[in-house]
């Protein structure tokens, strides 16, 4: 098989966003001044590139022989059967190096930074992948590395911490706030507004100000393409669904980019629901959220009536945070995507099925996928197809999934 | 002529430089604000900036991030916020007052229903700082149909072109960011900020604040040589925490800050 290219430079998917970072009300740049010409910078840099054959050659070589690119993708047959209804494919970020998707956007944006003769890599990080995935290509290309991550998500995910610190990143504590994604977020902007000169921030979901949103997605599109033609080879045809748990939403964009033209194709995006969305504590602004501008773009957002940001809950530090990316909020509008919610319990569910039933083990965030997956296929006839995001690894959360069952490790 | 633009050009003819206290409203509780307005005036503020508390206050160093967070836990909204500006002008229908703040507060009420209330509240100039000019056309619309100035920010890398579009979009005074970096930083470089203004003067008639990083008599009275108003937010809201416990004594304290750098700038009066 052809490899997929890294990086489609036409996006030939869509036309979005317009050049001022827009997707239709959606998005934009809504930052303080001394931002503004960076991130003007940044975006020429990012359009000037991704046209540049060495740079996407580079690309495409750090994704095969560095991340492990082509992901596979895998027919889950036992749990399809078991289900009794459509055939499951699972599309395996989590076998990527670093156990995520996320390393396929910071390898992407740490060669744009060293093309911008950048010398030091900020990134914020909830879960830890993202901040996991940053420090392990700043460590490679010899960067300094800074990640901010919130006091109470360093709690849960001691060890990505500490995987972070031994590739040579300082890991500071935000406990401003909330103490979770969204403050470790604001602290990052604050650090790239004061160090700007010689500092690139890799933020790591489909949210920021313009160019963030448009760039992330390109760089995570790979899943997609690869998934498109592998699916179309294993089956002969594209999928009937595909389906991906929605954070800030990059490894949903990522995988469903490349299908928005082919209007055969249902897609699926699922928030995290924690304890019921009547409950009001979970993280799913699509379904439940009001429209806002926070963190550089307008965008779905948990709030409250007077326009404070409100805490979020989700049993997957990766999924807890109350925006998502402009695009997805376009998406909703137009009905292109369908965004549904799961709770915390039902995707412990899902955690242990897949895990016992197909031998893997999946993150938390995608657990939310696979148990929206399992909530729609039996209604599908056996002949019928959904391609799921198999996102992420679920190591890293064996301790929460141990403490929720009264289990000490 | 606007409060704010009859302010500054009453102190021009003074050759006199504004002083702008900021304060975050409702911190450390709703009842101070207002008294401390009227205190900050008496120790010579010329215009007032009113901090609207956000969860999220992004270009904010930790000495206004944590008097965001004592407003929150009063839960200090919007409302509350003109709430007390009108308060304020029961006794002092001079002193113009500029809100600043961020955008989402402002978006979830409606910027015709928000600019509406605040006019009628006497609030005379918004800067929501997370709000560039590209995307306020809207905003400033608004704001022109209520007559309140639309403040907005130049930075160190503004472009000449960039100063040109915000030259287009503000009025009442332009507020330059003396660093790269968050409020209340220590970074202040007076020579750096003193050659950037020289470039914005040639993009801009209107008055220019300088502001982030003035934090004693000695850096307001250097910032005034080449202002026309300078602006202090940390180095006043610093002292609140050690004060929290005894609020009555917040006004008293904070005017004294205040007039130590007016008694400095006024020494340098005339120099500019």
């Amino acid at each position: 098989m052809e490899p997929t290219q890294a990086i489609d430079p036409e996006r030939s998917a869509g036309t979005l966003p317009d050049e001022h970072g827009h997707f239709g009300p959606w998005g934009g740049r809504y930052v303080a001044e001394t931002l503004m010409l960076p991130l003007d910078e940044l975006t020429e840099a990012y359009n000037h590139y991704i046209k540049d054959p060495e740079f996407v050659a580079e690309l495409d070589a750090d994704l095969a022989d560095f991340v492990g690119r082509p992901s596979p993708l895998y027919f889950a047959e036992r749990w399809s059967t078991r289900l009794g209804g459509a055939r499951i494919y699972l599309k395996r970020e989590d076998l990527n190096h670093t156990g995520a998707h996320k390393v396929n956007n910071t390898v992407g944006q740490a060669l744009l930074a060293q093309r911008m003769g950048k010398t030091r890599i900020i990134a914020e990080t909830g879960a830890g992948q993202h901040g996991v995935a940053t420090a392990t290509v700043a460590a490679r290309l010899g960067m300094e590395c800074v990640i901010y991550m919130g006091s109470e998500d360093i709690k849960r995910q001691a060890i990505n911490v500490y995987r972070m610190r031994l590739l040579g990143a300082d890991v500071m504590a935000v406990e401003s706030g909330s103490k979770t994604l969204k403050d470790a977020l604001n602290e990052a902007m604050r650090d790239w507004v004061t160090n700007v000169d010689n500092t690139f921030y890799i933020i790591g979901t489909v949210a920021g100000p313009h160019p963030y949103p448009a760039m992330v997605r390109d760089f995570q599109t790979v899943i997609g393409r690869e998934a498109r033609d592998q699916i179309q080879q294993q089956a002969g045809r594209l999928p009937d669904a595909l389906v991906a748990c929605v954070g800030g939403g990059s490894n949903a964009i990522g995988l469903f980019y490349p299908f928005l033209a082919d209007s055969e194709v249902a897609m699926f995006g699922v928030e995290a629901g924690g304890d019921g969305l009547e409950t009001g504590r979970h993280a799913a602004p699509l379904c439940d959220g009001k429209a806002g501008v926070l963190h550089g773009n307008r965008t779905y957002l948990m709030e409250d009536p007077d326009g404070q940001i409100i805490e979020t809950h989700s049993v997957s530090a990766g999924l807890d945070y109350p925006g998502v990316g402009p695009e997805h909020a376009w998406l909703k509008d137009t009905g292109r995507v369908t965004y549904d919610s799961v709770t915390d319990k039902e995707a412990l569910t899902a955690f242990h099925e897949v895990t016992c039933v197909e031998g893997i083990m999946p993150a938390l965030e995608s657990s939310h996928a696979l148990s929206y997956t399992a909530r729609i296929a039996p209604a599908m006839d056996r002949d019928r197809i959904i391609v799921v995001n198999l996102s992420g690894r679920g190591d890293k959360d064996v301790h929460t999934i141990a403490a929720m069952e009264g289990i000490t490790i | 002529m606007s409060r704010i633009a009859g302010c500054f050009s009453k102190l021009s003819d003074q050759q006199r430089t504004a002083l702008i206290p900021y304060v975050t409203a409702g911190d450390p509780q709703p009842g101070v604000t207002v008294p401390l307005m009227h205190a900050l005036v008496q120790a010579g503020a010329d215009l007032i900036e009113v901090g609207v508390p956000f969860s999220d206050p992004m270009a904010d160093g930790p000495v206004i991030q944590a008097a965001c967070e004592r407003a929150l836990v009063h839960h200090t909204s919007l409302h509350d916020v003109l709430e007390m500006v009108r308060e304020f002008r029961t006794e002092d229908t001079e002193t113009p007052v500029i809100l600043m703040g961020y955008l989402n507060p402002v978006e979830v009420w409606g910027y015709a229903e928000f600019a509406s209330a605040a006019a009628a509240a006497g609030v005379d100039g918004v800067l929501t700082v997370d709000m560039p000019p590209e995307e306020a056309a809207e905003l400033i619309s608004a704001f022109r149909d209520h007559g309140i100035d639309a403040i907005f920010l130049l930075a160190p890398t503004s472009s000449e072109e960039r100063m040109d579009i915000i030259n287009r979009s503000a009025s009442g005074f332009i507020y330059y960011v003396s660093f790269k970096g968050v409020t209340g930083a220590n970074r202040l470089d007076v020579d750096a900020v003193s050659s950037k203004l020289m470039e914005v003067r040639k993009h801009t008639d209107l008055p220019i604040g300088v502001g982030f990083g003035i934090r004693d008599p000695e850096s307001a009275a250097s910032v005034a040589r080449i202002a026309d108003a300078v602006v202090v937010g940390s180095a006043l809201v610093g002292r609140i925490p050690d004060l929290a416990d005894r609020p009555e004594a917040i006004p008293a304290a904070l005017a004294e800050t205040l007039s130590g750098m007016r008694s400095a700038i006024d020494a340098v009066a005339g120099s500019r």
